[in-house]
């Protein structure tokens, strides 16, 4: 994988080693030779993927849309708790009119037996989807990088311990343990009431079972190259462990962590909407797209609209960030194929 | 007492909608929706093949002193039979006692303070024993053994025990162990029943499955329900619990010493599934006969049945007996003041939450008032706030958060229990229908399965600041006291399991009640008429929906009626023609 001490990706990088590939295209085009960090490789080469710039301007996109829920809903979308019983047909409780009552006043139709707008509630629960999602990749990456280093660099019992721990919650039920914690907590903590604190609970139990991922990588890539010379030169001009770590590994490390953040996102994704269809996600009248599912699954024959919608959205993020992690991996470390 | 029993359909019928069209009600009605409520569909006597009910809830217990679940209830007709039992037809009949195990009606004597009842000639369990006077009054004593028999209904004990502190046979120091003494079998035949005051509604708890024979010999205690003794034509072969549940033909059973039941079937399964839309499949498949706890097909069966013609004609939407409702807490502010629980119910949207429960043919009508159609003394037309034209109220209810000093709105919490998809619904609709008058009220799910020390008692009520408690109820026998005492009256108000979430502490309904129990029944109608009034002046209680629930049946079953005590179908009386 990424070799070196000068493939350091950080802002402090200095050798401009360029790919053999890349250096050879260039040069025929007779332009002056100019040196080009790794990062700039490594950004042109993403740019050549269509498909993963494509997934990535959707992951951009639906961060923004997370990001401004509020606003995007209060100005064209309707509030996602008002009730239209004028929408909804009495008799069978499904929405007035074809494709789940989907009209230029409800874009995505109504939600059955409420008449509650599902624009909107996609729109919040893709808040609560993305949200979750990237805050508990990022419980996984920090655990799981430093518990990787320590475990990789320092080996012995640590090694023994973390790497066991590891093992531990890989073979976890993570889906059962999850559901019985959710449903042990109580609704609101440290001040956080209703949604907050089951988000919170979420990216909590999400992240922590996430994290061997991300440490098993961290702890392969940290034991190939602790032995490397650039780490035994750098000892053995007295640099302490800390700096070793965070000064000469993390660096080197940088772009596995990287992808396999990405990558992790879309499981989390998955993770999430799981739970909540399982009943243990965020609570009711908030939207969720797992929640969304479940809710829908009487309905999938009168109503096929409304499953229709929120699987969807699950399938489309998904798809982009795993279109946009591989991407991310290939433009970063091309010979990991 | 569960929220779990009983009763009631009647006049619904023309409202239901679709109610059959033919006034056959003489045992050739014919199939169409609703048929079963007035009349028997496909009237038949042919005996033998194997009637397959299906659940997706298990039995709470076969034992019939620990049942509670009104299906449970209905399922007991067919093993245990009782000293009056209510009458095996169709409509208002239905609702009349007739005598059981008894020869005739009980005889009054005493100033109304003593039942006494004769059994007749040639009654046997399914062993050949015969049954005695001595066998029921044991199976009423072990309703007074809580500590090893709990979980059913426990009115017997408070009308028998008159200071005794019985603590049932099991620490019984007679050696007969029929140390009660306020009932006496002065031989195998007779049983006397003698209460400290007369009690016009008595002979409803005698027909509670509780109150029918249990032989000492075969008391296993807490375990009698994996193999209770059959008095009624069917025995229990086999239980397996969560799996299915098998009788065969109890052949010591004379169909001459029982006038009520038909016994048609050579066997009965009951087998409990986890999939409830998978069982619905089965129904409209022709797998699977009748689905026994008969709440309603799930939401997808719903719109499939009510969308083809001839499935819903092998539907009916009978009145369960439930009232769907929320409570509104007396004991927590800003609901200690009547003009704010005024509110609520005026900005309440009717519409949206009958919705919620399913809509108006299987969810229920709108609830108008707190009494269920056909418990005496009930007012369908009551509608002091003007619910039934289902629009929300919102000047109205302004008005009344002015009266009550909140113009600008309050904050409130919605106690609903998380097993009940129909009543979260029904939170979310009220949440956001209160919203439109600033009452923003925040939805607590508890866990259904604890609800009893949750929503039911006060302290943790107080505690979390549960303004709005929904529930559901139904009586556990048809009277206004049944129905309503649970509720309303501030002696029901327990430290755990307490039904009256509103704690109403109203001394004039009280009174009424301990009125109504020395009059008769005509008269005590018109009492709990009164007391409906008081409850609902008092904008205690919130109802949504009186419940009804869409069933399907299988078009093979013959004998198909709605009982109405139930709302469910009368399991004895059917049968399987093919």
């Amino acid at each position: 994988m990424v070799s070196g001490p000068g493939a350091s990706l950080s802002e402090e990088s200095t050798h401009d080693v360029a790919d053999p590939a890349e250096g050879g295209v260039n040069s025929t085009t007779g332009k002056a030779i100019e040196g080009r960090s790794l990062r700039q490789i490594a950004w042109r080469r993403f740019k050549r993927d269509r498909v993963a710039t494509a997934g990535g301007a959707f992951v951009g996109f639906l961060v923004l849309v997370a990001i401004f829920a509020t606003p995007i809903v209060s100005l064209i979308g309707h509030p996602i708790d008002a009730f239209n019983n004028d929408l909804i047909d009495p008799t069978l409780g499904l929405p007035l009119g074809s494709f789940g009552g989907i009209s230029g006043e409800h874009w995505l139709g109504v939600e059955p037996t409420s008449g509650r707008d599902v624009f909107s509630r996609i729109i919040f629960g893709a808040q609560t989807s993305i949200f979750v999602a990237f805050l508990a990749a990022l419980v996984s990456t920090i655990l799981g990088a430093i518990l990787g280093l320590a475990a990789g660099f320092m080996g012995g019992w640590v090694d023994a311990v973390v790497s066991r721990i590891m093992d531990f919650l890989l073979a976890f039920p993570q889906l059962l343990f999850s559901i019985a914690l959710v449903s042990v907590l109580p609704d609101s903590f440290f001040g956080l009431d209703g949604r907050l604190s089951r988000m919170a609970v979420l990216i909590g139990v999400i992240g922590f079972f996430g994290w061997p991922y991300i440490g098993r990588i961290v702890r392969g890539q940290v034991l190939s190259l602790r032995e490397r010379e650039f780490i035994e030169a750098s000892r053995s001009l007295g640099a302490r462990t800390g700096r070793i770590l965070f000064r000469e590994l993390l660096p080197n490390l940088a772009a596995p962590i990287l992808v396999y953040t990405t990558l992790i996102i879309p499981t989390n994704i998955i993770t999430e909407a799981s739970l909540s269809f399982l009943g243990v996600g965020i609570e009711a009248p908030n939207p969720s797209w797992g929640g969304m599912l479940y809710d829908a699954k009487s309905y999938y024959q009168s109503d096929p609209t409304y499953m229709i919608i929120p699987g969807v959205c699950i399938f489309i993020t998904v798809l982009a960030f795993n279109l946009f992690g591989d991407g991310l991996r290939d433009a970063l470390d091309p010979k990991a194929h | 007492m569960v929220a779990a029993t009983a009763a009631l359909a009647l006049s619904v019928t023309a409202a239901c909608g679709g109610g059959g069209g033919t006034d056959s009600s003489n045992g050739g009605a014919k199939n169409a929706q609703n048929a079963a409520l007035t009349g028997v569909l496909n009237a038949s006597d042919k005996k033998g093949g194997t009637l397959e009910l299906w659940s997706s809830q298990d039995v709470d217990s076969l034992d019939p002193a620990r049942g509670y679940y009104a299906f449970v209830w209905n399922l007991n007709r067919l093993y245990t039979r009782t000293l009056v039992a209510y009458d095996a037809k169709p409509g208002a009949d239905g609702m009349k006692l007739v005598p059981d195990l008894a020869g005739a009606e009980g005889v009054l004597s005493n100033d109304g303070k003593t039942y006494t009842y004769t059994l007749r000639d040639g009654l046997k369990f399914d062993d050949g024993t015969p049954i005695t006077s001595k066998d029921v009054k044991y199976g009423i004593e072990r309703i007074f053994a809580q500590d090893v028999v709990p979980g059913g209904p426990v009115y017997l004990m408070e009308q028998l025990d008159q200071g005794q502190k019985y603590e049932g046979p099991y620490k019984d120091s007679d050696p007969n162990k029929l140390g009660l003494k306020s009932v006496l079998t002065p031989d195998d035949k007779t049983i006397v029943f003698n209460l400290a005051a007369p009690y016009a509604d008595f002979p409803y708890l005698l027909a509670m499955p509780g109150a029918g024979p249990v032989p000492v010999a075969r008391d296993t205690g807490a375990q009698y329900g994996s193999k209770p003794a059959a008095s009624g034509p069917y025995k229990i072969e086999s239980y397996e619990p969560g799996k299915i549940i098998k009788w065969t033909r109890n052949e010591f059973w004379d169909a001459t010493t029982d006038p009520l039941r038909k016994a048609l079937p050579d066997a009965i399964n009951m087998t409990i599934t986890t999939n409830a839309d998978d069982m619905d499949q089965r129904l409209m498949a022709g797998t699977a006969d009748l689905d026994a706890a008969q709440t309603g097909v799930q939401a997808a069966a719903r719109t499939k049945i009510l969308q083809d013609e001839t499935l819903k004609a092998n539907s009916d939407t009978p009145t369960t007996g439930f009232i769907r409702y929320a409570a509104m807490s007396t004991a927590v502010a800003p609901f200690d003041n009547i003009d704010c629980r005024k509110a609520v119910i005026l900005a309440s949207d009717p519409t949206s939450l009958q919705t919620a429960r399913g809509g108006p043919v299987a969810g229920g009508d709108i609830g108008v008032n707190m009494l269920p159609p056909n418990i005496p003394g009930s007012e369908p037309a009551y509608d002091p706030y003007g619910r039934a034209q289902g629009k929300p109220q919102v000047d109205a209810a302004k008005a009344a958060l002015a009266a009550c000093g909140k113009p600008e709105g309050f904050s409130t919490v919605i106690a609903v229990r998380n097993n009940k998809p129909a009543e979260v619904k029904t939170a979310e609709a009220l949440q956001a229908a209160l919203k439109a008058v600033n009452i923003d009220a925040k939805i607590d799910q508890i866990d259904g399965a604890q609800a009893s020390s949750l929503q039911g008692a006060p302290d943790n009520v107080h505690a979390k600041g549960y303004g709005l408690i929904i529930s559901g109820w139904a009586a556990d026998y048809p009277s206004g006291a049944g129905y309503l005492q649970p509720l309303v009256d501030s002696r029901y108000i327990l430290k755990n399991g307490n039904f009256n979430f509103a704690e109403i502490k109203d001394p004039s309904i009280d009174a009424l009640f301990d009125q109504a129990k020395t009059v008769d029944p005509a008269a005590a109608a018109a009492l709990y008429t009164q007391i409906n009034h008081k409850v609902m002046e008092g904008a205690y209680i919130l109802p949504f929906v009186t419940d009804k629930a869409l069933n399907y049946r299988n078009p093979r079953l013959t004998n198909v009626y709605i009982h109405q005590f139930w709302g469910m179908y009368d399991f004895q009386a059917l049968g399987v023609s093919s």
